[in-house]
């Protein structure tokens, strides 16, 4: 007799370390998980008069399917989607290259500050984190504008004679997207660099290595895993943003997330919508799954 | 040459220049919330008016009531299930979909404001014509919010966790006490700090956030981003930097003071750790 009575399986299922497990997965399931898995289905639905339709059809005891890749057969043909993604993908690997060419050496000059000055400079580093990133970006507008602070600060330097137009232009959006994202890629790179083997350097230098072949043979190998997350956590949140090129940005700089709310809030298209969304969503797939490795990556390491 | 680069007139002047660069919007705010002229950028005279202005604005002060209430709930909500979810990634060991968990804890960290706000707008939607509720409102943001700040809290929580000696939980185990007798009396007491350090910043996301609100929100719970961002899309207004100026004071001095008080209980530790020693060794 092999049957097994249904009451001390249950009891198995149910322990406490299951409940346990089981009050985080369910969470994150129905607000991570669950709700993609409906863009996905209503990406290939369209659009009836107040709502979707529906993927199956139960009549006659027979299941019909139907799949819509209307949507995303249209996303390939109208090419303002392509140069949005395309757009999108350029701004935000701007944004990344020019927070790790100001940021490395900002990192590593911290790194390399007083111990009892790196505390300070650090908090000083998270101070506007903390504060609002809306009001922050906001006041860029008045810092760019026209008749903004900048241009009456060169004109009253003289070093312009009249005022350079800055906003709405593809210049006020990367300077934008740089400096709300800068804190993220100095913070992992700070925790590499500030963990470096300073002897390493030392031994480089004894055996007769330049300042420059010391940096970029040991200093930058040794502190790549925060190049990697530092890029990371600039690159996938700059590709989806919406706040500063909404503020900042103008007709010349396509953002994908503007055209993913203007598709859902005033063409009222859900299902358009969701298909910009999966094919978003596609495109980070690989930055996303490296970030995540990585993530795994340090736990591990962490560890031992 | 001991330190490459290090402490050189070159890196000062570029430490000076990121931190000018990190503080001018800061300082322009707060200067300008000062001026007398409607026009934002042109310094006519000191006023306080726009504070005044300010404090009699409806839409600003519900919105900023709104904020303060939905950024303590997302708060809570956070902490408790960021600690769930990173005692079960840390302690737990290896268990049918840890990578699930992991991969679901992760992805709200990078993942653009826009497509959580969507896709959780479309799911209560489903939801509200399949069961009658709910409500778009200050419960749906809350969702929203509380996603987001459980994977930043379940960070914060991990790191800690993995710093405090497991045998302390270990000797409490082997002294009789229960799972969750070790639980609340032992690993709970010794991440306080890091719970605190992961609320406040749960609060802040939430206090900050306005693409996921402006998704999620319906009527009556228009958030305090949600009216700035409405008003800046139109131009500058003055009011907004009596807001910020407020806001960024608030902040600082928390900041200032948190880490005052850190600074302050880490030397006190290490005190006591040294006492220890000496103590032990007499």
């Amino acid at each position: 007799m092999r049957k097994q009575s249904i009451m001390p399986r249950l009891r198995r299922l149910f322990t406490v370390r299951n409940l346990v497990i089981g009050i985080p997965m369910i969470w994150l399931f129905a607000l991570a998980a669950a709700p993609l898995l409906l863009v996905l289905n209503i990406s290939l639905a369209h659009m009836e008069v107040t709502s979707v339709s529906s993927l199956w059809h139960w009549a006659d005891d027979e299941l019909t399917l139907k799949f819509n890749f209307g949507n995303y057969l249209y996303l390939g043909e109208d090419s303002l989607y392509f140069d949005t993604y395309f757009s999108s993908l350029k701004f935000a690997a701007l944004t990344t290259l020019y927070c790790l060419i100001v940021g490395y050496p900002f990192a590593y000059f911290i790194s390399r500050a007083p111990a009892h000055l790196r505390t300070m400079l650090l908090m000083l580093v998270m101070l506007p984190f903390w504060t609002s990133f809306l009001l922050r970006i906001y006041a860029w507008k008045a810092l760019l504008a026209d008749n903004g602070i900048v241009n009456s600060g060169l004109m009253g330097l003289g070093v312009i004679a009249s005022p350079i137009h800055m906003m709405q232009t593809p210049f006020s959006l990367t300077i934008g997207m740089v400096y709300a994202y800068l804190p993220f890629m100095v913070l992992p790179l700070y925790a590499t660099l500030v963990k470096l083997d300073g002897r390493m350097l030392e031994a480089a230098a004894d055996l007769g290595a330049s300042p420059f072949k010391t940096f970029w043979l040991v200093t930058v190998p040794l502190t790549k895993r925060g190049i990697i997350a530092g890029s990371l956590l600039v690159f996938i949140p700059a590709f989806g943003e919406y706040v500063i090129p909404e503020l900042l940005g103008g007709p010349r700089t396509l953002m994908i997330a503007r055209v993913l709310w203007d598709e859902f809030f005033s063409n009222n298209d859900w299902p358009m919508a969701s298909a910009v969304t999966i094919v978003m969503i596609l495109l980070i797939l690989v930055p996303m799954a490296l970030f995540n490795r990585y993530n795994d990556q340090t736990r591990v390491g962490d560890k031992t | 040459m001991k330190h490459p680069f290090g402490r050189s007139v070159f890196g000062r002047t570029w430490l000076i220049a990121v931190f000018i660069f990190l503080y001018i919007p800061i300082v322009t705010l707060v200067v300008y919330s000062f001026n007398d002229s409607r026009l934002s950028t042109v310094w006519t005279g000191f006023t306080f008016k726009w504070y005044v202005d300010a404090s009699h604005d409806r839409e600003l002060i519900d919105g900023l009531i709104i904020s303060l209430k939905l950024a303590f709930m997302s708060a809570s909500l956070s902490v408790i299930f960021g600690t769930f979810t990173a005692f079960v990634l840390v302690r737990y060991g290896r268990f049918k979909g840890r990578g699930l968990l992991a991969s679901m804890a992760n992805a709200p960290l990078v993942m653009p404001d826009v497509i959580v706000g969507i896709s959780l707008l479309l799911m209560l939607v489903a939801l509200q014509k399949w069961l009658g509720f709910p409500e778009r409102g200050i419960g749906t943001i809350l969702l929203g919010h509380a996603l987001i700040g459980t994977s930043f809290a379940t960070v914060v929580i991990i790191s800690r966790l993995r710093e405090i000696d497991h045998r302390l939980e270990e000797a409490a185990m082997d002294l009789g006490c229960k799972p969750f007798q070790v639980f609340w009396l032992v690993t709970l007491p010794l991440i306080a700090s890091a719970l605190v350090s992961a609320f406040l910043l749960t609060f802040t996301l939430s206090f900050d956030d306005v693409v996921i609100a402006a998704f999620l929100s319906g009527p009556g719970s228009t958030t305090l981003p949600l009216v700035i961002f409405s008003r800046a899309r139109l131009g500058l207004d003055p009011s907004i930097n009596a807001v910020a100026t407020v806001i960024i004071v608030v902040v600082s001095i928390g900041v200032i003071a948190s880490s005052l008080y850190q600074l302050r209980a880490e030397r006190r530790r290490q005190r006591e750790v040294a006492d220890a020693y000496a103590q032990g060794k007499s």
